[in-house]
This record gives structure tokens, sequence and C-alpha cells, in this order.
């Protein structure tokens, strides 16, 4: 992968969002995305196809259609095979593995994946029934009325019983405050604006109140509602030669994992994410290295007790320690193992079907260091990174990893 | 009869004025959620909205929907549990519409005074008019059906003489609220001589039920709010005319407009609060209350003027401040009325000269906005205070006074027996007006 690019997160906590006037559409999300990335691989003419990975326009937007977006992007894309994708919140991570998959096949040389959302047109009371269609739609009526706060709320709910409340509430505070330092580092992030003088203490210091929100999990215990496009571009060896760019510039794309488990069942343990505990486990088997040999990961923490879990499904820590392993720092920026180095989905933003593609343009950017103020150290012995994208409550898994070309 | 059934039929009298409105919302928004409990089920739920105006309640509908829709979305996750029963109800939409639709169907617009002859309370917020408000709701008491209870709005008729002169028979009670009423935390009760037990803890339960602070007043004119309120507005009326000598007259109110509101570090300047509640309001409740007031004389001829001139503040239907004293920009003051010349004077033309005129500030003043929320609040304010009681520039001398007045007014509301105490005069300012601190303060020497 090669050329990646990331609009702003744009939603509440940046300065220059005012929910009250009128905002750009999916359109220009898609274009700046889009052109961002064509920009790095000498245009659209070296294009085969494109990719367009998002979740829910066709509420959020009214709008449907999407692959009808690409040659709007540049003229050079007319005429040219394009699909979208959809896997809720994993809808990124289906638009990058679509385009592996065709560049797998011989059917592309080069491919444009990008992820888009453009949520910020309803209010967080409806956004929060139009992300519901993650879930399974009869559980709805029974579900809270942030549906997925409130599921992840019981998750944390019950990792607070088995574990105690204190202890996963500090764990849980460290995520936030990592991801808000690492998105301070990293101008398209939507919380780089935030200047909190204490980001734990204030975090654990917020005590949940199911009155008005969910019982468990407070609001910087989730990720915000956001705009913004990622883009990348998945070429061959033979796509990289025709744009012109050395492979060492380039992440090689050294295994990936698609897996779905059955959004009509709920799961059998809320402590657990069974489904990415799968993906990940298998991804490492296929190339026999374990987490300890990842320098960076790109966890989906669309709650904080989300990115905890997806520490012990890692591996990382047994049942019940993620909290402690993240607690002790390990997973901040200067720790063993930098997690969501440019701030995550708490911390740079959500824009749900974009979520994927962003996370492999961060990788992209740590293992060729291009990731600015925010770039991290890649030991040589330790030369991996890994996306971790979710869609739902531990539904559409992709898992990808990476080392430099 | 229950506090539930008494709510069965209501009229708000006014409906679609500035109070009226908010009264009327919050009064559906209890109605509604009384109708939602399991025992009110089958029971109907009326609320008559009379206004004189038929354009002013075609606005009121539109307003009312907008108002319910956020206090829905605030409140969907209880309403939520309440419509748990409903399974045609699943998204939130589904749940708010509902809701919103529970709400409005309740409230029945009309210009016909006589649908208040059948319902067992009639809030009143019409014009500030003792005849008016005799005539009204003295007609009602005689052609009612049922034995109705009168809650009135007025902020400075004091209740005994409504009682009486309208023959009421201590049925009636001042819930004095403050405006806007859906915001503002603060209700004023007033008991007239005569008002009966009864009414009196209906008013308490109502009020509770609103989340309403409630400050009991004694039955003075104006009460603890106005009596407070038109006393500091005619201080900083008489502190402009006689700096104006000085300054210049404009000069001037933009100067005390700014001392009252940056140095006492309050929500807004005298003037501003004068526009916001009306020019002519203002001028009216002081007539109101003037012939009740012993030893001094709560008049304005500077008010008079400024009504005679056509300049008279309040606020347009949607809640856009209209221009007075000061003319509004998007909210903010950009000029001031020349009630001499005639024509609004753009404030960019001299506040330097008046800024400069004021000397520094003191060094840890922060604006109202950033003080009252804070948890540091007293202590912010003990210290610019204190250091304000060691400048003698003419901003911190104007505020000293100011602040002074303020504190005379608010132990002449006690001395007086209009509140029971310095603790009842300060919750009225801080909930009713919004201010940082009590007017009794120990802050300016």
């Amino acid at each position: 992968m090669y050329g990646g690019y990331n609009t702003i997160s744009m939603g509440t906590g940046r300065k220059e969002f005012n929910p009250k006037k009128a905002r750009p559409g999916l359109e220009h999300y898609i274009k700046e995305a889009g052109q961002g990335t064509l920009a790095q691989i000498g245009g659209a003419a070296n294009v085969d196809e494109g990719v367009i990975g998002n979740f829910m326009a066709a509420r959020f937007n009214n709008q449907a259609n999407l692959p009808g977006f690409l040659p709007m992007i540049d003229e050079g894309l007319s005429m040219k095979p394009g699909v979208s994708v959809e896997g809720a919140c994993g809808s990124g991570g289906l638009a990058l593995q679509a385009g592996i998959r065709s560049v797998l096949s011989g059917s592309a040389e080069v491919a444009l994946s990008l992820g888009v959302e453009v949520q910020n047109t309803y209010k967080a009371i409806y956004g929060a029934d139009i992300l519901a269609g993650a879930g399974w739609y009869p559980k709805r009526k029974a579900g809270h009325a942030y549906f997925f706060p409130g599921q992840f709320s019981d998750r944390a709910g019950a990792y607070f019983e088995k574990y105690g409340k204190d202890y996963a509430r500090q764990g849980m505070s460290r995520w936030y405050a990592n991801a808000i330092e690492n998105a301070r580092l990293d101008p398209t992030a939507q919380e780089y604006h935030n200047t909190t003088p204490d980001p734990y203490t204030t975090c654990l210091k917020m005590e949940p109140n199911g009155k008005f929100f969910v019982d468990n999990l407070n609001v910087l215990d989730c990720s915000k509602v956001s705009d913004g496009a990622s883009a990348i571009a998945v070429l061959s060896e033979e796509g990289l030669k025709r744009i012109g760019i050395d492979k060492s510039e380039a992440v090689e794309v050294v295994c990936y994992v698609q897996a779905q488990r059955d959004i009509t069942k709920d799961p059998s343990d809320l402590t657990e994410l069974e489904a990415i505990k799968y993906a990940v486990q298998k991804a490492m088997a296929e190339l026999g290295i374990t987490a300890k040999d990842l320098a960076t990961v790109e966890l989906h923490d669309c709650f904080s007790i989300a990115g905890i879990l997806t520490v012990e499904a890692l591996g990382l820590a047994e049942k019940g320690k993620g909290a402690q392993f993240v607690s002790d720092g390990h997973t901040s920026r200067t720790g063993f193992i930098p997690m969501n180095t440019t701030g995550g989905l708490i911390g740079w933003g959500h824009p749900t079907g974009g979520t994927g593609v962003h996370q492999a343009v961060t990788i992209w950017q740590q293992l060729t260091g291009r990731a600015g103020d925010a770039q991290i150290n890649i030991p040589a012995d330790r030369p991996y990174g890994m996306t971790i994208n979710m869609g739902g409550d531990d539904v559409t898994i992709s898992v990808i990893i990476y080392k430099r070309g | 009869m229950k506090y539930e059934e008494r709510l069965q039929n209501v009229t708000v009298l006014g409906a679609a004025g500035k109070m009226g409105s908010g009264i009327l919302l919050l009064t559906a928004v209890e109605m509604a959620n009384l109708s939602l409990q399991p025992e009110n089920k089958d029971k109907t739920y009326v609320l008559n909205a009379m206004d004189v105006s038929d354009k002013a309640l075609f606005d009121l509908m539109g307003y009312l929907r907008d108002q319910v829709r956020k206090i829905a979305e605030k409140n969907t996750v209880p309403l939520r549990k309440l419509y748990a029963d409903r399974e045609d109800l699943i998204e939130n939409f589904q749940v708010i519409d509902e809701y919103i639709f529970r709400v409005l169907n309740i409230v029945r617009p009309t210009t016909a005074v006589e649908v208040a002859y059948g319902s067992h309370i009639v809030f009143e917020a019409i014009k500030e008019d003792p005849a008016l408000k005799n005539k009204v709701l003295g007609s009602i008491k005689q052609n009612s059906k049922v034995e109705p209870w009168f809650f009135t709005n007025t902020s400075s008729i004091p209740i005994t003489e409504l009682d009486e002169n309208a023959g009421l028979d201590g049925k009636v009670i001042g819930f004095h609220f403050y405006n806007p009423p859906a915001v503002q935390k603060l209700v004023e009760v007033i008991r007239s001589k005569h008002t009966t037990d009864d009414v009196y803890e209906f008013a308490l339960q109502y009020a509770k039920n609103l989340k309403k602070v409630v400050v009991p007043s004694n039955d003075y004119a104006g009460f603890i709010g106005n009596g407070h309120f038109m006393r500091d507005a005619l201080h900083g009326i008489n502190e402009a005319e006689r700096l104006t000598a000085e300054l210049g007259y404009v000069q001037a109110v933009y100067a005390i407009n700014k001392v009252s509101q940056d140095y006492l570090v309050r929500p807004m300047g005298i003037f501003q609060l004068i526009d916001y509640v009306g020019v002519e309001v203002c001028k009216y409740i002081m007539g109101v209350m003037n012939p009740y007031l012993e030893n001094e004389d709560l008049h304005s001829a500077l008010l008079d003027k400024m009504v005679s001139q056509g300049v008279m503040g309040g606020q347009y239907a949607s809640g856009a401040q209209k221009d007075g004293f000061l003319k509004y920009d998007k909210g903010r003051p950009v000029a001031i009325w020349d009630v001499e010349k005639q024509e609004y004077v753009a404030i960019e033309g001299f506040a330097a000269d008046v800024d400069a005129w004021l000397g520094a500030a003191p060094a840890k003043l922060q604006p109202w906005k950033s003080v009252n929320f804070s948890k540091a609040k007293n202590q912010i304010l003990e210290e610019t205070f204190a250091e304000m009681n060691t400048m003698t520039t003419h901003g911190a001398i104007l505020a000293k006074a100011y602040n002074k007045r303020s504190n005379e007014i608010g132990n002449l509301l006690v001395s007086s027996n209009v509140a029971a105490n310095a603790e009842d005069v300060n919750t009225v300012m801080l909930t009713g007006f919004y201010h940082a601190y009590g007017p009794i303060n120990e802050y300016l020497k």
C-alpha cells in the first residue's frame, strides 16, 4: 500500500466545527481524500479500479450508489470499475480487503481504496438510531437510546463485575489519556485542539451516569461523531513500478484476515471480543509471530473498553489483565507497543465507514517514517504493524499485518 | 381533588406572550408526563392556550413544537423506558415524535376566554395592568362551572389587591416565573392575605415537579425580584445621567453598562438587561410599584422619554433582542440610542476613550461566563474584588458604588419584610437573574 491520505476528522472538538453552520457533504470528503491519494500515485490514469467503504450514507446523507462518486474524484476514473462495500464501522477494512483481493486476483494492479462517512448531519440522539443499524434490528427496541454505547456499556459492566470497577476505569481512563496525547500530535485529528491539562484524571473523575447516558461509560470513553474520509492505494509490485515508487516507500501486506460473527447472536462472553481474538490470532499464526513482534497496532477503540478487550484478544495480557497492561503504560507512545499513535477512534476520530482505511494510512505513515510529530520508533527486530477494524459488536472484523516494503 | 386531577383542565391566559409561552410549555410537559403514567392512561388532559392574537397563537405552536423536541431529545433515555410497551416505537426519532405529538395534542390554542370556565387551574400571564387583570380574572371566577384556582405571573402587583378586587376568595397565588420560564430556575411564590393552604400546597408541588427553585416572597409590590431589579436599574440610569456632564450621554450609558456587566461580573450590563425585559415593561412596572413605596420615588423620566420616542426593547418571537438603549447585531451591543439626536451612535467610535477614562480593569477580572460555572467561583470573586477594593480608577469607584447600592437594596428588602432573609434575596438574584453572587455580600467595600 502507498499514498495514504486523511482528511481532517471533523466534528465537536475541532475549533472550526460549528454545528449550526452548513458543512461540506460526502462529495467534499470523497474528493479530498481521493485526490490526495491520486496526487501521490501519478494520477487517475494509473488506477484500475476503485472501492468505497461506507456505512450509512443512505441514512446520514440520503445517498446510495456511492461507486458513482469515483469518477467525480477525477475524470480519469470515469468508466473504470468501482464498487462500494458495507460492513458497518468495519466498512473501511472491507474496502482495503476488497482492494487487496482485486490485486491478488490479478484484475487490478492498482486499486484505490477509500472510506468515508459524514455523520454530523444529525444530532447524536438521531445518529444513534442510524448507527444502531450495525446491530441486529430486532434487538433495537430493547436496546439503549444510545444503542452502541449501551452495548459496550454492558461489556464494561461485565468487566467491572469480574475484575473490579475502579481497576478497570483506571485502565480505561489511561486509554483515553493516551488517545488525547497522540491526537495532539496529528493536525488532522479531531482532538488535535484538545487542551485538557490532565485527561487521565478528567476521565477518571467523570462518573458514568445512566440516567441520561449509559451506566458504565462516560462520554470520554466513547469515540465522537465525525465527518471524514481516508484513502490509500493498494498495489501489486507491477503497480508500484507503474507509479514509479520504490518498494521501501510502501508497506507490504504480509497477512490479511477477514472474519464474520453471527449478528443475530449475542456474544457468549461479554468480557471477550471473540471474533477479534479469532482474526488476530489467525493472522499472527499464519505469519508465525506473536503480538510481541508487532511494533505498533491500530485497533478499533470505538469505546475505551474495546481497547482494553482488544489488548487481551491480542494475547498481550491475560483476560482481566488488559486494564493493567494499559495502566502500566505499555500501549502509550513511549511504551512497549504504542497503539493508535494518532489518537485512534477516540482521539483521531471515527468517521465510521472511513476508519478502517484511516488505520491503514496511519500504519503506512509510521512504518515508512511519514508520521511527522506523531512518529514513533519502529524497532528493527519488530518490524510489523497491525490494523484491527470492527463492524458492529464484534461482528465484521478485518485484520491486516504490514511491514515496510 | 388530587394534584393530577386538578391538572386535567388548565387554561393559560396570555399564552402566546413571552412569559405565557414558557408557562404553557412547562405546564404542557407536566400534564403530558402525568398523562403517560399508567394510572392516568384513561384520563383526558386539556390545556387551553388562550391569547388575543391569532397570529401569535400560530407562532406559539411552532415554538412549542421546537421546545418540546429539545426536551424530548434530552430525555430520550427515560422516554424509551416510558414507551417500553409500545412495540411500534422502536427508534429514538419515533419515540421523540410520539412524545411531541402527545404534548401538542393536549394544547388547544384559542382566542376565546370562555374556555377558562371549565378549568380548575387558570394561569394568568397577561399585560401587567391591574384593572385588566381584575376584570378578566373576576369574570372567569363568576362564570366558571368549577371552582378555579388562579395562578398569577404578575411581577409587581400585590396579590392581596388582585384577590380582593377580583373577588377570588383566596383561591389565588402569585407564581412568578423568570424570563425565560423554561430556562430560569426561579419561581417567586407569593400568598395573598387570604390565599388558602390547599392552593399554596399545590403551588409548591407544581413548582417541585417543574424542578424550580421556590423563594417565598411577602406580598409587597415588586416582590423580591423586581424589588431589586427596578431599584438597581434606576441606580444605573441615575449614574449614567450624572456622568453625562463629564462624558456625554451615550458615553455614560456605555460606561455604566460596562461597569455593571464586566466589573460586577454579571451576565448583562444594566442597560442590556432593561432592553431584555423591555424599556416599556420596566417603565410600567415602576409605575405599578411606585404608589406602594414609602420614602422613595421609583420613576425615571429617561424611561418615559425612551418610550415616547418609540424605543422599546423587548424581544422578537424568535427570542432575538429588539433594539432599546442599545442596538444589537447578532445579540451584541453595537450602538447606543442618543435621546437628544434620536439616533443610534456606534460604540466603536468612542469605546476606546471611555475605556481609557474607566482605567485599567483589575488584572484578575474574568467574564461572568467563565466565573459563574467555575468550581472556584468564590475564590475568583474574592480575589477579583479584593484587588478592586485597592483600586481608585473611575471604573473601580463606579463598581464599588454600584455594588454598595445593590447591597443597600438587598438589605432594604429584608428590613422591609419583603424577603424573609438575606439568603432568599441572594437566591432570587442567583437563580432568577443568573448573577454569580448575591447583592448581600462582603466582597466590595
